[in-house]
């Protein structure tokens, strides 16, 4: 039978498109429409891992659930200080079923957040976050300001849905209503595409936004003629162009919180915005990269109270960024085993770690493969959550949604998979 | 289940301080039962505890506890048999505010705020709060629909709206916070007056509150419409209550209840041109209350130490944010509300939180019937609920007032009536104030009364009240007030000796409203062309869905005659 199913949600990145048209035929997708090819190619599926497996003498063998299950539970139970990582492409159920685990068995839970917008989370706590919802920035902003991202390759439908190109009630003719500028190290695509482009050296956001700051707080005449290579003049015009939006809003990725000055870049660019509300109307918005690592964030701070790298160890949650952190832990051998979810971190964490990583027990729960697998000891393949599962996951700006399921799963879903393993270690420590 | 022998407060039914027992059958009040026997011989027994104003759970909470790792750390509880970790105190976690809630005797509590397109996030958190029972108010004073409802003068329009609104988000109750000034802040600004034209929509402020509160008496809803001023938190503010109060005289309420409830009054109760000759208006608003029957407020009391504010008032957080120097952070909801939050600490000796702080206890003095004064924090922007057994404790002793003004800037003496009120609140006005009339106000008629067939929520505390002298004992008071010695909720023992024994899922409450057919086409024909053009998310994502209630709890309302309630 031949199914449209209308207003489906793509969990690719965090755009979190809802506007997605998906044709299914006998219980398999066939067509994507309306997606960009990120996620048109998320959506059809690629690379399943077929069964559950167990590393036996070196090479994964094929195993049952069941025994998968006991296996994974065995291994969290006799570890001192186990890492439950990764949470950014699955449902906030699962992440809640996680923290259950992790209480239980005196856990840390980390998302891919630390190795990402961990910085960004950090000055939030420094100074608060003057943001808002998309639909405010596509009805609103005159000035789009892109810094240290790309939409254009990394979210594809963003400028078009959200921000540059979009119309909307006060901006009635979409791109040509509002001005775009993008700031970044080199020239992508989307600096291609817009009104102006500062180009800055890398590593010295951190003083172009101290100069944007002291020009907008009226004191330009104690600055140098040049900043960081940039002239005063442009700086001044840059400057101007913020004031003078009537709405403004700044777009901002890893170029800015993963170069040099990190979390205080975050934390200068939030006050810059904060201080331009003296002038005009000015929000500002992390450009999150999986679907659901805000959501990821959100369940983590109403269940513990922390946004990331959470320690159970104690009893209570204990968090020091820094320290229970995943890399950090790692660096140091301070955990002993690892549950990883929805994430490879042995693509994206630096080497030391991925090597620490390699060294120890590891459980991966994920429908698809990737790196690491390579070194997992029980590998559990799920059903996808938004095609095969529901669930909710959190949009970049921080709106809850809930996830489709379009076909049915041939494998159980994260939920069910963490239940079923703390059911086992529920009964081992039983036996005990 | 019987609880035996205990000193009964039950207002609602004429019950003040009764040796009596009380008998429970399948969760609820019962004329007689078997079972577990509860000794509370001598013991202050009284229905449990409902905030009607509170901020437990959604997008603003959160976005406290992510800029607020202080807070997290302070209030940390390791997990126990029964409970999760408990972290925070201005924002707790969400079992916290379920456990804690509990151990003061209190059963049930609102969330006072939430924009429709992000209840769903509100509805995940209050899944998260154990024990009690609870629900949202819904955020519609500066919501497009509306405006533009209101300004055609489509009053059949905006009804159907409002319905679908609570619909779509599982909301208890049309809550309006600062009408127009949520909208006008999209572009930085803010309306200054309840005349004063919202931008771009041709409609003012009286206009908005006006409608909402016809509209809101057309559908029956259970609860009037709950109101958060314009010009809130600003000296000089009391002629906008005044003014405000004055449009909403002539309603007519369709249940046995007032048309507006005013939220936080405190913070609207502020004479003075500025903050250097700020004082109380605490007496004029009292005065007011005591002379019409139209309006009930809750207190917003302040309490000294850490606060988070929190509130839909985005431009008045912006405004907090400069006055304390402090982190901000701003939400803009699109073509829906606007929030903004910002950490706060009140201090004894600052003339302005000295005044503050009396203006609550004013308010609550001054007005003679407890039935229009709700007891509340405004959680956690006067500062946290786990401190209510303070606010109690006040209320019944001019000696512990005494005492505490003696440690406050000395302007409280003159800045306010505070010094000359003997008022000493005895323990049946201290049981409206808590349980009866925040009940009523609400329209929970299973709740704030022991009458058979209401819910078995009911608090016991460790004190004597036929031994102890509340005006005297006030520290005793305050010690037995803050650790329930029995918190039971829907007939299960939840709390015993101050701790939690069980954590049971409670109800979160959500109003069904009809309207004609007809009517709910003509909106949602102009609503879809809303979402083409406007929203972000499409229609059909928009609604919560039941997967995110539970255990929900629908009370009917709607424009059809229905059967009288009450
Ligand atoms: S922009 Fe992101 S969410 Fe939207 S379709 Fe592309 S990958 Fe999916």
């Amino acid at each position: 039978m031949r199914l449209q199913i209308e207003d489906v949600l793509c969990t690719f990145c965090g755009c979190l498109c809802d506007d997605i048209k998906v044709e299914v035929n006998e219980g398999r997708i066939e067509r994507v429409r309306g997606a960009c090819r990120l996620g048109s190619s998320k959506i059809m599926g690629h690379n399943r891992i077929k069964s559950p497996m167990i590393r036996v003498n070196g090479t994964l063998k094929e195993t049952s659930y069941e025994d998968a299950y006991r296996k994974a539970a065995e291994i969290l139970v006799s570890a001192k200080h186990p890492l439950l990582y990764g949470w950014a492409s699955t449902t906030c159920e699962a992440l809640k079923k996680g923290i259950i685990l992790a209480e239980e068995i005196g856990g840390v839970v980390d998302t891919t957040a630390t190795v990402c917008h961990g910085p960004s989370i950090i000055g939030i706590e420094e100074k608060g976050l003057v943001g808002s919802t998309l639909g405010q920035i596509k009805n609103r902003a005159d000035l789009i300001v892109f810094w240290g991202c790309n939409p254009s390759e990394a979210h594809p439908r963003h400028t078009l849905r959200y921000s540059s190109n979009a119309s909307g009630r006060f901006i009635p003719e979409g791109r040509k209503d509002r001005k775009v500028l993008v700031i970044d190290v080199r020239e992508t695509r989307t600096a291609r595409n817009a009104d102006r482009f500062l180009r800055i050296q890398p590593g010295t956001d951190y003083e172009i936004i101290s100069a944007l700051r002291m020009i907008i707080g009226g004191k330009a005449e104690s600055l140098p003629e040049d900043v960081a290579g940039v002239s005063k003049k442009e700086l001044i015009e840059i400057a101007e162009m913020m004031k003078s939006a009537k709405f403004g809003a700044i777009f901002f990725g890893l170029g800015l919180t993963h170069s040099r000055g990190r979390y205080k870049n975050v934390d200068n660019a939030l006050s810059l915005v904060s201080e331009l509300n003296s002038h005009t109307k000015f929000v500002i918005m992390a450009m999150r990269g999986h679907y659901n690592v805000t959501g990821a964030g959100q369940v983590l701070a109403w269940s513990s109270g922390y946004p990331m790298a959470v320690d159970y160890a104690r009893g209570a949650p204990y968090y020091n960024p820094g320290e229970t952190s995943c890399c950090d832990l790692l660096s140091r051998r301070d955990v002993d085993a690892a549950l990883i979810i929805a994430s490879d971190p042995a693509s994206n964490l630096p080497r030391g770690c991925v090597e620490a990583l390699a060294e120890m027990p590891v459980i991966q729960i994920d429908p698809f493969e990737n790196p690491t697998t390579l070194f997992a000891d029980v590998v559990i393949p799920s059903a996808i959550a938004g095609i095969e599962v529901e669930g909710t996951a959190y949009r970049m700006d921080g709106l809850s949604l809930r996830l489709r399921k379009l076909v049915d799963a041939e494998y159980p879903g994260d939920v069910e998979i963490l239940q079923a393993i703390l059911d086992n270690v529920r009964r081992l420590r039983d036996d005990n | 289940m019987i609880i035996k022998g205990g000193i009964v407060y039950d207002p609602a039914n004429g019950i003040f301080g009764e040796e009596m027992d009380i008998c429970i059958e399948n969760g609820r009040i019962a004329e007689d039962a078997g079972g577990e026997v509860i000794d509370a011989r001598g013991l202050l027994v009284m229905p449990g505890g409902v905030d009607a104003h509170s901020h437990i759970a959604g997008p603003k909470l959160n976005t406290g506890r992510i800029m607020r790792p202080d807070d997290s750390r302070m209030g940390t509880e390791p997990r126990t048999r029964v409970c999760r970790p408990s972290t925070g105190y201005t924002v707790p976690n969400c079992y916290a505010i379920g456990y804690r809630y509990a151990r003061l005797g209190y059963t049930t509590a609102f969330e006072a705020a939430t924009p429709i397109i992000e209840a769903r996030h509100t509805h995940e958190e209050l899944e998260e709060i154990p024990i009690v029972d609870k629900g949202a108010l819904t955020l519609f004073g500066s919501n497009w629909t509306v405006m533009e409802c209101v300004r055609e003068n489509d009053l059949g329009r905006l009804a159907a709206y409002v319905a679908w609104g609570l619909r779509a988000a599982r909301g208890y109750g049309v809550k309006i916070v600062n009408p127009g000034g949520g909208e006008a802040w999209g572009f930085g600004s803010n309306v200054k007056s309840v005349h004063d034209p919202v931008p771009h929509f041709d409609v003012t402020p009286a206009q908005i509150i006006r409608a909402l509160a016809e509209v809101n008496e057309r559908l029956r809803l259970p609860h009037s419409i709950h109101l958060h001023f314009n010009n809130l938190g600003r000296p000089g503010n009391y002629t906008t209550a005044i003014e405000t109060l004055e449009l909403l005289k002539d309603i007519k309420p369709s249940r046995m209840r007032q048309v507006v409830h005013v939220a936080h009054m405190q913070f609207s109760a502020y004479g003075g041109t500025g903050w250097k000759d700020f004082e109380s208006k605490a007496s004029v608003i009292a005065d007011y209350f005591n002379q019409t029957d139209h309006a009930t407020m809750d207190l917003g009391q302040i309490i000294f130490g850490p606060a988070t504010t929190m509130t839909a008032d985005a431009p008045l957080e912006y405004a907090n944010a400069r006055i304390g120097h402090q982190k901000w952070s701003n939400h803009d909801i699109e073509l829906e509300e606007s929030s903004g939050v910002v950490p706060w600490v009140y201090m004894r000796k600052m003339p302005v939180n000295a005044v503050q702080w009396a203006i609550g206890l004013e308010l609550a003095l001054l007005t003679r019937d407890p039935w229009k004064v709700v007891m509340t924090t405004d959680h956690p922007n006067g500062g946290p609920f786990v401190n209510y057994p303070e606010i109690i404790s006040l209320l019944m002793s001019r000696e512990k007032r005494e005492e505490e003004m003696k440690t406050l800037h000395e302007v409280v003496r003159s800045r306010s009536t505070l010094p000359s009120i003997e008022r000493e609140m005895d323990w049946s006005e201290i049981v409206i104030m808590t349980r009866a009339a925040p009940a009523r106000i609400l329209g929970l008629e299973d709740k704030g009364h022991l009458g058979t067939g209401a819910d078995a929520d009911i608090s016991i505390y460790s004190i004597k009240p036929d031994e102890i002298d509340p005006s005297k004992d006030h520290a005793k008071v305050k010690a037995g007030m803050s650790r329930a010695k029995y918190t039971i909720k829907g007939g299960v023992v939840v709390v015993r000796d101050g701790e939690v024994v069980a954590a049971p899922q409670g109800r979160t409450y959500w109003v069904d409203a009809a309207v004609p057919e007809s009517e709910m086409d003509r909106m949602l024909s102009a609503l879809k062309e809303k979402f083409e053009r406007y929203y972000s998310i499409r229609m059909s994502n928009y609604m919560v869905q039941d997967a995110y209630l539970s255990n929900p709890f629908v009370v009917r309302a709607g424009v059809q005659p229905l059967k009288e309630v009450i």
